[in-house]
């Protein structure tokens, strides 16, 4: 038991140091992975790479519309969730959550071209966004719904008492004390949409490159350290949004 | 009342019926189907896909997929549990050590998949080190093995097995470790008879959390098995690009969330509690 403290640092060590080294390497003058002094050099190639900065701003665009789209319904179905349990939707949500990722992806790709088959409409963006939709949404409703439990379902009962309609209670009583639970479960969902390669890889068309899917190739391709600068923006600004989450959803 | 739920229900409901349910039940039709020369699935309907999953080759990428599956979650139980042991008796510091494993957690699952690249491969951090400190004439082939998936998916999922542990085992009353050892029982002893049955709900559900995305993982064996490590989320994607066989991917794809599906009943039926 003496030994619990040691075993639990190692295992910190473990889970933090590959991320550190990284960090520490994206700023190595060398190409190579031999220090030979700090650098700004490969995050400049990365600001300076047209199709980065391109597949960077898809992300954010994807990542805003999908969250924004996702935050709205899932707020709603938390709060009627918390009216009253839904078993179908429930267990539908769960289970989107333990579907492999391939499975969703290739059963998203299967309907898009099944779809499109009728329409004459191709992939691109808004079937990136549509499958980033599906798959931030169980995470909405399960932070908005944690928040919904630890609230007081008299409140609204004494607003509609005094004369409030239902939607009035909602939208007047209840809405203003999630907000904090609503932001959290949008930063996460955003955290989420902005790192998904899986399924966007096989929903995305010509035009909707993501940062994950440049990052991809990149990696596969061999050694670069433009990947090790681009990696520890990516860890850096997802870690301040988890970090803005969590403070909110402890609020 | 009734109104105003229904209403609010309705945009997901909306969604999960189109983008999940349907998605899946067309999976299903095309899983009965005939391949396509260049992909797709056209008639005449037939049960040949599900016959070829249990072909000896593809039986044995699923018997290795859930192999590769059962020692990562091991793995991770082992990692696991005492970390989860010590947040839950951390006292006020518990906060800041369970945002320690939150953390990489939630920040970019490719990226701490590369970064295990960056370390193993010849020319990484680790293989270069070791030739600088002359340990080794050549570099060790550390990338593009099960060893490397394995320690990849482990890196990847440890957070979902201590949370749920750090759950159970946050609520385990003190007084009980206290009376085992007033009754003789040595630390070991407390530990084995005590507190691992009672965090046997825990122990349940962190092993599915990571034993679910362990067997349908795909990035992982991609990235750090490279083409050597065929599992059975690589087979899944071939289907789906290379091989163009649809009908028999979407077999494999239902085959693999059977599985899924079965393990997450039977955890509900445990414990009487879904996710949500």
């Amino acid at each position: 038991m003496r030994l619990l403290p040691w075993y639990a640092a190692a295992v910190f060590v473990f889970l933090h140091l590959p991320l550190l080294v990284l960090a520490v390497f994206s700023f190595n003058e060398s190409r190579f992975t031999v220090w030979e002094g700090w650098s700004l050099r490969w995050y400049r190639a990365a600001f300076g790479d047209a199709q980065l900065i391109e597949a960077t701003w898809n992300s954010l665009l994807i990542g805003a519309a999908a969250t924004a789209l996702a935050t709205a319904a899932g707020t709603l179905c938390a709060y009627g969730l918390w009216k009253r349990a839904s078993r179908w939707i429930s267990t539908s949500l769960s289970l989107s959550l333990v579907t492999p990722e391939i499975v969703m992806g290739i059963a998203l790709l299967a309907f898009f071209q099944w779809v499109f088959r009728y329409l004459g409409v191709r992939l691109g963006m808004h079937t990136v966004i549509l499958a980033h939709l599906m798959f931030c949404l169980a995470y909405v409703v399960i932070v908005v719904l944690a928040r919904l439990r630890t609230m007081d379902r008299t409140l609204e009962e004494a607003a509609q008492d005094l004369g409030a309609t239902e939607w009035q209670a909602f939208w007047r009583v209840t809405l203003p004390a999630l907000v904090p639970g609503i932001g959290a479960a949008a930063l996460l969902a955003f955290t989420i949409s902005f790192d998904d390669y899986v399924i966007t890889s096989l929903v995305a068309g010509v035009d909707s490159e993501t940062l994950p899917m440049v990052l991809y190739a990149m990696a596969r391709r061999g050694a670069n350290p433009v990947v090790n600068a681009i990696s520890t923006l990516i860890v850096f600004g997802l870690g301040l949004l988890i970090v803005a989450a969590e403070r909110m959803r402890e609020t | 009342m009734n109104r105003v739920r229904a209403w609010c229900l309705a945009p997901t409901a909306g969604v999960l019926a189109t983008l999940f349910l349907i998605p899946l039940a067309i999976l299903l039709g095309y899983a009965l189907l005939t391949r396509g020369a260049y992909g797709g699935a056209f008639p005449p309907w037939t049960f040949e896909n599900w016959q070829r999953l249990a072909d000896p080759l593809y039986l044995g990428i699923l018997g290795r997929s859930v192999a590769v599956a059962l020692v990562s979650t091991a793995i991770c139980l082992v990692l696991g549990f005492p970390l989860a042991l010590f947040i839950a008796r951390a006292g006020r510091r518990k906060h800041l050590y369970l945002y320690l494993v939150i953390l990489p957690f939630w920040t970019s699952f490719l990226v701490r998949t590369y970064a295990w690249m960056f370390l193993l491969r010849d020319t990484g951090l680790i293989n270069e080190a070791l030739l600088a400190l002359g340990l080794i004439e050549e570099p060790l082939p550390l990338l593009y093995n099960y060893g490397a998936v394995i320690l990849g998916l482990v890196y990847g999922y440890l957070p979902f097995m201590v949370l749920p542990l750090y759950a159970t085992l946050e609520r385990l009353d003190p007084a009980l470790l206290e009376a085992a050892a007033d009754l003789g029982a040595r630390p070991w002893q407390t530990l084995r008879r005590v507190v691992a049955p009672l965090s046997m709900p825990g122990i349940r559900a962190g092993s599915l959390l990571v034993f679910i995305p362990c067997l349908g993982a795909y990035l992982t064996p991609d990235l750090l098995g490279g083409g050597k490590t065929i599992l059975v989320g690589t087979l899944i994607q071939n289907q789906f690009t290379n091989a163009r066989d649809w009908p028999f991917g979407a077999a494999l794809s239902l085959g693999v969330m059977a599985v899924v599906m079965a393990l997450l009943m039977g955890l509900i039926r445990r414990q009487d509690e879904g996710v949500l």
